[in-house]
């Protein structure tokens, strides 16, 4: 019989990790109703902004590096021939 | 001359060339010890330009302190004592003491009064990070510090070149403030930038560097880029050119670590990444902004010094560097993956650690200046470290699948160096003022309010979510990246090996015309003066006795007839 798994990677706990960093996230949205950012620009003090913003353009450069990678990857031995 | 005048640089390196003939504890002892006496030295010099010497008609000053060059030579010298107590059971006997030449051109420049004294300390350094690759000798490692060399030989001839013309055109060698107005200064600046990894020359770094032993590396991340950051805070403050320059980096950075698969080459184009918020803020040229640049240099030095420490433990112990073949090592290796989290959260500025005080200095001076488009480029950057170094080298080298591998974490010393750095990252981060109170101006910057804190922690958040989210499109696969060194990796050779290859077809092609041409010609002249031919027949000579002959007998018969 294979050993228990370290906790960290049962099922259960990955749920409960996936569960908790959610709950985390909508926290630290809601806890942006209480600040008073100085916003130069405008558009960066408003609620929920810096939220929005990170996964709009992690998804961004995310989609763009797998487009580029269609262009430019290649196998890693490439140089060696 | 008294010990305030000695270049504290010539000093390390006089040390690193003792050490090479070391052996034993004395080697560890001298490889501890140097580079904290020189760090003293640097401190007990007041400011001021120290040293004196004539050179070629020009007065030149190879010490000159004050508090940025100071600032640079004191984590330089951090930075060496670090990465030798980490390599102190390499058993490579050229590494270190080439490592500490390197450092102490590094700490030369720093400190150099005159652009002489810093082309000086410039070479120095480019040929002793040559000798840290070499010392690797393995057939990557050679091929890469070839290529290596030969972009900053390159690049030290464009600055020599620029450093004349512009000794010529203004009658001094002083290395001041400059402005991009001249092919001079233009040349300086590029020869700058060639160093710090700008476009087009970025690709030198993450092909060179990774190649190096599990500790080379380290030592290798540290100097070359972040003495460019250095002489360009202090020769192009302001120039608007660096602004454009820097946030291509900070995306070429973070898009390239994003295909990588190889952990040491993520963390290669990280630094690419992280020096691009240092020449952006030098661009943006206020004292909000170059103390931002110079805050980031000192923490990125730390952190990054931190997370290759990691990786190269990981090497250490199982001769492996691609993500493909990493993952799970967090179940035997518990303090370098922690030491390796603390590094990945310093360097994507997560409140409490280092990078938080010093990058946020460079993005609030964008804010101030009312560059809109630099600020909200920058931030999208921010979260994009925690995408491609934060959470991505942590995640695929300690926890994704498990590969099985159960390697312990590394010895005493490897662990000591990781420990005592990832302290710094922290200390920095909860205790600010005293890095602040080294920077060039003054500092008039609370990092931490609840609103920057709040914002920084929702952007690092969504842009973790967006990882763990899109995990499928970051599968790791076998491949690296094309980049601009395929000019001269693979279009160069090709080129050439096709203009040889057309060169020898037209010779061949010639040769065969003329060959055939002069046997065609002795054919000819085989078939008149060959044994056969019409010349060489003795019949006609026989011939022409009997013609002659009969016109005698006919001439006879005439005549007497």
């Amino acid at each position: 019989m294979s050993p228990e798994p370290h906790w960290l990677v049962r099922p259960k706990s990955i749920r409960l990790l996936w569960v908790g960093g959610i709950a985390l996230l909508a926290v630290l949205v809601a806890m942006g109703a209480f600040i008073h950012p100085h916003a130069i620009f405008g558009i960066e003090g408003t609620f929920g902004f810096n939220a929005w913003y990170g996964f709009a353009t992690c998804a961004a450069m995310v989609v763009g590096a797998k487009v580029l990678g269609w262009v430019l990857k290649r196998k890693d031995d490439y140089y060696e021939h | 001359m008294s010990i305030d005048a000695l270049p504290p640089g010539l000093l390390l390196i006089t040390a690193a060339l003792v050490l090479a003939v070391l052996k034993g504890a004395a080697r560890k002892v001298l490889v501890l010890a140097a580079p904290l006496a020189v760090l003293a030295v640097v401190w007990s010099q007041p400011e001021g330009a120290l040293l004196h010497v004539s050179f070629i008609g020009h007065t030149l000053v190879p010490v000159k302190v004050d508090a940025l060059g100071r600032l640079f030579a004191t984590i330089f010298l951090l930075m060496a004592a670090g990465g030798g107590l980490f390599a102190l059971n390499q058993d490579r006997p050229a590494e270190v003491p080439a490592a500490f030449v390197y450092a102490g051109g590094a700490v030369g420049v720093a400190l150099a009064g005159d652009l002489i004294s810093l082309f000086v300390f410039w070479e120095i350094m480019a040929i002793a990070s040559t000798l840290v690759l070499w010392s690797r000798d393995d057939d990557a490692s050679r091929a890469a510090a070839s290529r290596y060399v030969q972009v900053h030989l390159l690049g030290g001839v464009v600055l020599l070149a620029g450093i004349a013309a512009h000794v010529n055109a203004t009658g001094s060698v002083a290395f001041t403030a400059m402005k991009p107005d001249s092919f001079g200064t233009w040349a300086i600046l590029i020869g700058f930038l060639i160093n710090a990894g700008a476009p087009p020359f970025s690709a030198w770094l993450p092909d060179a560097y990774p190649t190096a032993t599990y500790s080379g590396t380290v030592f290798l991340s540290a100097f070359t880029t972040k003495t460019a950051v250095y002489v360009l805070i202090r020769g192009f403050p302001g120039a608007e050119i660096l602004i454009p320059v820097g946030l291509w980096m900070v995306f070429y950075g973070i898009v390239y670590a994003l295909l990588e698969n190889d952990m040491r080459r993520i963390l290669a184009y990280s630094i690419i990444n992280q020096v691009g918020f240092m020449v952006t803020g030098i661009g943006i040229g206020s004292e909000m902004a170059l103390n931002g640049a110079a805050a980031h240099a000192f923490t990125h030095i730390i952190y990054k010094a931190l997370l290759l420490m990691a990786a190269g433990s990981v090497l250490y112990r199982t001769g492996k560097t691609k993500c493909t073949d990493l993952g799970g090592l967090f179940q035997s290796m518990p303090l370098t993956t922690l030491c390796g989290i603390v590094g990945a959260l310093a360097i994507s500025s997560f409140p409490w650690t280092s990078g938080f005080v010093s990058k946020s200095m460079v993005s609030q001076a964008a804010a101030d200046s009312h560059l809109a488009w630099v600020w909200f480029g920058l931030t999208a950057a921010s979260a994009g470290v925690f995408l491609h170094a934060g959470i991505k080298f942590p995640w695929f080298v300690f926890f994704q699948k498990d590969s099985g591998l159960r390697p312990a974490d590394p010895p005493w010393n490897m662990k000591l160096a990781m420990v005592i750095f990832a302290a710094l990252c922290i200390g920095i981060g909860l205790f600010p003022g005293a890095l602040y109170a080294l920077l060039p101006h003054a500092v008039d910057y609370q990092p931490y309010t609840a609103a920057h804190v709040i914002e920084m922690l929702q952007l690092l958040g969504f842009s973790g979510l967006a990882f763990f989210v899109l995990l499928p499109l970051m599968k790791r696969t076998l491949t690296i990246t094309l980049d601009t060194d395929w000019l001269y990796r693979r279009l160069g050779p090709d080129l050439v090996g096709a203009i040889g290859k057309a060169v020898v077809n037209a010779d061949r092609a010639l040769r065969g015309r003329v060959m055939t041409a002069l046997a065609r010609l002795l054919e000819g002249v085989k078939a008149t003066h060959g044994r056969h031919g019409l010349f060489a027949r003795d019949l006609s000579s026989g011939a022409m006795a009997w013609t002659t002959v009969a016109v005698l007998g006919l001439f006879l018969a005439a005549f007497y007839s």
